[in-house]
């Protein structure tokens, strides 16, 4: 089977290949970019594991068909740091004990985004809104809420 | 296993793909299909994706509203004149899954899901679909009655009507988990009145049935009378005709039958669910 040609900017940067017809974009990144910032979850669009910002909103990398993102900026928790610096999110998630397996951070992290790159200063009900698609089943949410709004409070202090 | 992706500018070319093609599948957001994909679903070898702009439009102007089939969610939420949709809008998946799931493709999503169908069966929805023949307009619950044998047709737009005032129509998911959850039962209810009296009232439910259905038996409980507590209890007992739910991990069939008439009960008089 003919695979696709396919362009798009991956953290900043342009990225082409060829894909199977019907691959998500999880593959694509995993397992043809060698990104693996993204996790594979569920597969069904119920964890939230493998969210990615696309056009800077999140969507679910798991569920998006590889030729859907033609064109578009893909940006996943690989690209968020500064150089040798973490993002404001990275540092209040570790400082703040958000993160306990890992496995739900990078989606937890890049959901979280989404919200703090359109509203810097939400509400702490706008955060579990934000992270609603998002499941965690270490840390109970608290600590992860928390260091949303932590990050927020740095950003502002910061300003 | 690797499937045939086929992009069409033109409905119609999409629409002839589909329909000449059993083992083609029409992706919108990618909620359902590529979900299906990913389990190995092996009945797909084809699908099919079209770019018109049509399927991104939004008429939100007029006493009837329309709204493209590739519209999602988070643009109803964006669109101020669409405010009566926003709560059904809300109720579906996190951020993300808002974001990519669209009104077209939620016509087709099997319970507990496909909530925002029931808001627009409640409001008297009608399907725009291609066919190989042309467009053509099918009411949303003839839709929902033949949607398995609708494999060849594509759904361009979904249009409602636009409620009266904001107390005309009333929409509720019951849910294990809030913000985000499965829907145990989802009901929506459109209650014109004239003169005091409750005309032409049209509720819907979710979840119990394999598609949203209406409550027919509800809705002649209320037709011509008051607003008033025995209208609505009567109502209530009657919410369980025609329903056919069955057992998943958010509720049993039986519950779901116990249950539903108080939901009602409490959504039409107002009550916090």
């Amino acid at each position: 089977m003919a695979k696709t040609p396919l362009q798009f900017r991956h953290n900043g940067r342009d990225v082409a290949l060829f894909v199977d017809g019907g691959t998500n974009l999880l593959a694509v990144l995993r397992e043809m970019l060698g990104d693996v910032t993204p996790k594979f979850g569920c597969g069904q669009g119920g964890c939230g594991a493998c969210t990615v910002l696309i056009d800077g909103d999140a969507h679910l990398s798991c569920l998006t068909l590889a030729e859907t993102v033609e064109g578009r900026a893909v940006e996943t928790l690989d690209g968020i740091k500064s150089g040798p610096n973490l993002h404001p999110l990275q540092r209040a998630f570790a400082e703040g004990f958000a993160a306990q397996c890992g496995y739900c951070t990078p989606g937890m992290l890049m959901a979280a985004k989404a919200l703090l790159d359109r509203n810097p200063q939400p509400s702490r009900e706008q955060v579990v809104e934000a992270i609603s698609g998002n499941i965690c089943r270490c840390t109970g949410y608290e600590p992860i809420i928390n260091a949303v709004l932590a990050a927020a409070s740095s950003s502002r202090a910061s300003a | 296993m690797p499937v045939t992706v086929k992009t069409f500018q033109a409905l119609n070319e999409a629409a002839s793909a589909l329909s000449s093609d059993r083992a083609a599948r029409y992706i919108g957001g990618g909620t359902l299909v590529m979900r299906d994909l990913n389990e190995g679903d092996v009945s797909i070898a084809t699908v099919v994706r079209a770019t018109d702009r049509a399927l991104q439009g939004i008429e939100a102007a007029g006493a009837r509203v329309r709204i493209g089939a590739g519209v999602t969610f988070a643009r109803v939420l964006a669109e101020r004149d669409l405010a009566f949709l926003h709560p059904a809008a809300r109720s579906i998946g996190g951020p993300a899954v808002r974001n990519m799931g669209t009104v077209g493709g939620n016509l087709f999503a099997p319970a507990p899901f496909g909530d925002f169908t029931v808001a627009l069966l409640a409001l008297d929805g009608m399907v725009s679909l291609q066919g190989g023949f042309g467009l053509r307009d099918l009411p949303l619950e003839e839709f929902l009655q033949s949607r398995d044998r609708q494999a060849g047709a594509l759904v361009v737009a979904m249009s409602c009507i636009r409620p009266a005032s904001a107390d005309a129509f009333r929409y509720r998911k019951i849910a294990r988990i809030k913000p985000k959850g499965g829907s145990v039962i989802t009901l929506a209810a459109h209650l014109p009145q004239s003169g005091g009296r409750v005309t032409g009232a049209r509720i819907a439910l979710g979840s119990m049935a394999p598609t949203a259905i209406r409550a027919k038996g509800a809705e002649r409980a209320l037709e011509g009378r008051p607003l008033d507590a025995g209208a609505i209890n009567e109502a209530a007992a009657a919410a369980g005709e025609g329903t056919a739910p069955t057992d998943n991990s958010l509720a049993s069939a039986w519950y779901r039958r116990e249950v539903v008439g108080v939901h009602l009960r409490r959504l039409l008089s107002g009550q916090e669910s």
